[in-house]
C-alpha cells in the first residue's frame, strides 16, 4: 500500500489532468473563465453558465432536425427531363448492393443512429436534473455512452461531403435542395454549440449522487 | 488557478491515485476495479496502450492501400463505365476549374489520412525511444489527430450521396467501388488508432530519465 502523502485526505479537492496525469488543487474557475492543466494545457474545467440547460437544448435540437432530415426531402436532380430524388435513406442505402453492404450499417450509424442515440442518452440523463429530480437510474452509464459516442456521431461531417457532392454534380445537372438538406445543415451549428458548451468535469458532478 | 508549481509535480500515479478515464473521480490506486461514480472500469494508464495503437494503426495502413488502388465511383454515362479512384478524383475536379473542392478532397482523403499514420507512428517510437520535438509539440500533434481524424469520412460520405444520387439510368448513374469500403475501414481503424494512445505516457518519458538518475 503506498503511503499517505497528507493532502490525500480529501480527494474531492484534487483534480487530475486527463491528459497528462498531473494532480492539482482543484479551483474551479469564475464563471465564463476555464481551468486548464499548468503542465500540458488541457481543458480541465469549464465554469459555463448554464450547461444543463444547453446541452438538453442541443440534445433536443439535434432530435427535431433528425426527424426533420430523414422525413423531408433531401437532394433532387433533374437533367433531360429525367428527375431523381434522394432521401438521406436513398444515400445510406448506397452501398447496399454487393460486398460493400456492411458500410450501409456504417453509414445509417454514423450519419442517423449515434446522433439520435446520443441525443436520447443525453436528454435521459440530464432531464430529471433540469426539473430538480434525482437522476434516473443509470443516467450515469447513460452520459458515458453519450461521451463514448461522441468521435463517432458523424452528421456534420456528412453534410460536408454532401456539398462536395453537390458541386461535382451541378455541372452536368439541375439540383434542387429540400429542407432535410437544411436540417443537416443546421446541425453543425448543433455540433459546435456543443463543443464550446459541454463541461463533462460539471455534467460528472451534478450526476454524483453522493453530492445530491 | 492550479497551484501546483514546476518543483512540485506529483502525477495522480506517484501519489498513489488514479483517476477516472471517464468521469475524473479520483480513487486510490489499485483499491477498486470500478469507478463509483460511473462504473467505467479504472485504469491508470490505458492497458496495452502501445500494442492495440500499433495494430489498430498497421489495420489503417493495410485498408488505405487497396482505398487507393481500387475505384471509389463507377460511372456510367451512356453505357460506358469509367471508373474513378481517389486522386483521380480530385484530379479531375481540378480539371473542372474546382480548385477548392480539390484541395479539400486531397486533404481529407489524402493529406490527412498520411500525416495521422506518420503523427501516430512517431508519438508512438517517441514515447519508446524519445523525441527531439518537446512533449507540448507531441501533446498538440497528439490533439489535432484525435480531433481531426473523422473528418477523413467525408470522402465515404461523398460517394454515398452521388450513388444515391445519380441514379439517371442510360444518360449517367454512379455506383460506389471496392475503395469505399476500404477507406471507410482505414479511416475507423486510425481513429480507434487514435483513441487507444494514452496521452499520459508522453509525459510519462519525461520522468522516467529523472527516476533513473535518482536510483
Amino acid at each position: 500500500m503506498h503511503t499517505r502523502h497528507p493532502i490525500l485526505e480529501n480527494l474531492d479537492s484534487l483534480i487530475a489532468c486527463r491528459s497528462c496525469d498531473l494532480l492539482l488543487d482543484r479551483v474551479i474557475p469564475p464563471p465564463g473563465k476555464v481551468a486548464r492543466c499548468p503542465r500540458c494545457h488541457h481543458l480541465l474545467i469549464s465554469n459555463k453558465r448554464n450547461v444543463i440547460d444547453n446541452t438538453l437544448a442541443g440534445a433536443v435540437s439535434t432530435a427535431i432536425l433528425m426527424v426533420a432530415a430523414i422525413f423531408f426531402p433531401f437532394i433532387a436532380l433533374d437533367e433531360a427531363g429525367l428527375h431523381r430524388d434522394a432521401s438521406v435513406m436513398d444515400a445510406i442505402g448506397a452501398f447496399a448492393d454487393g460486398w460493400s453492404a456492411p458500410l450501409t450499417i456504417a453509414v445509417a450509424a454514423f450519419i442517423v443512429v449515434i446522433p439520435v442515440t446520443r441525443a436520447a442518452a443525453l436528454i435521459y440523463s440530464l432531464l430529471p436534473l433540469r426539473l430538480g429530480r434525482r437522476p434516473a437510474g443509470g443516467a450515469a452509464r447513460s452520459f458515458r455512452l453519450a461521451m463514448a459516442l461522441k468521435p463517432w456521431s458523424m452528421a456534420e461531417i456528412f453534410i460536408v461531403g454532401v456539398a462536395v457532392a453537390l458541386i461535382k454534380v451541378t455541372d452536368l445537372a439541375d439540383v434542387s435542395l429540400g429542407p432535410s438538406f437544411w436540417a443537416f445543415s443546421a446541425l453543425i451549428v448543433v455540433v459546435v454549440f456543443e463543443n464550446t458548451t459541454l463541461c463533462e468535469w460539471t455534467i460528472w458532478r451534478l450526476l454524483d449522487p453522493k453530492r445530491r | 488557478m492550479a497551484t501546483a508549481g514546476p518543483q512540485e509535480t506529483i502525477t495522480a500515479r506517484e501519489a498513489g491515485l488514479v483517476s477516472c478515464n471517464t468521469c475524473g473521480t479520483l480513487a486510490p490506486l489499485g483499491s477498486r476495479a470500478v469507478c463509483t461514480r460511473c462504473h467505467a472500469a479504472l485504469h491508470s494508464r490505458r492497458p496495452h496502450s502501445a500494442q492495440r495503437v500499433w495494430a489498430w494503426l498497421i489495420a489503417g495502413i493495410i485498408c488505405y492501400i487497396p482505398a487507393n488502388i481500387y475505384p471509389m465511383l463507377l460511372t456510367n454515362t451512356f453505357g460506358r463505365v469509367s471508373e474513378g479512384t481517389i486522386i483521380g478524383g480530385a484530379i479531375e475536379l481540378f480539371e473542372y476549374g474546382a480548385w477548392f473542392v480539390a484541395v479539400v478532397v486531397i486533404v481529407a482523403s489524402v493529406v490527412i489520412p498520411v500525416a495521422k499514420f506518420v503523427v501516430i507512428a512517431a508519438l508512438m517510437l517517441g514515447v519508446r525511444y524519445g523525441s527531439r520535438l518537446s512533449a507540448h509539440r507531441r501533446m498538440q500533434l497528439y490533439e489535432i489527430t484525435e480531433f481531426i481524424g473523422r473528418w477523413s469520412m467525408i470522402d465515404v460520405f461523398v460517394v454515398a450521396i452521388l450513388t444515391a444520387l445519380v441514379q439517371l439510368g442510360f444518360i449517367a448513374s454512379i455506383n460506389p467501388g471496392p475503395a469505399a469500403a476500404a477507406f471507410a475501414l482505414s479511416v475507423v481503424f486510425t481513429m480507434l488508432a487514435a483513441q487507444s494512445f494514452d496521452p499520459r505516457l508522453i509525459w510519462d518519458s519525461l520522468e522516467e530519465p529523472q527516476d533513473r538518475a535518482r536510483r
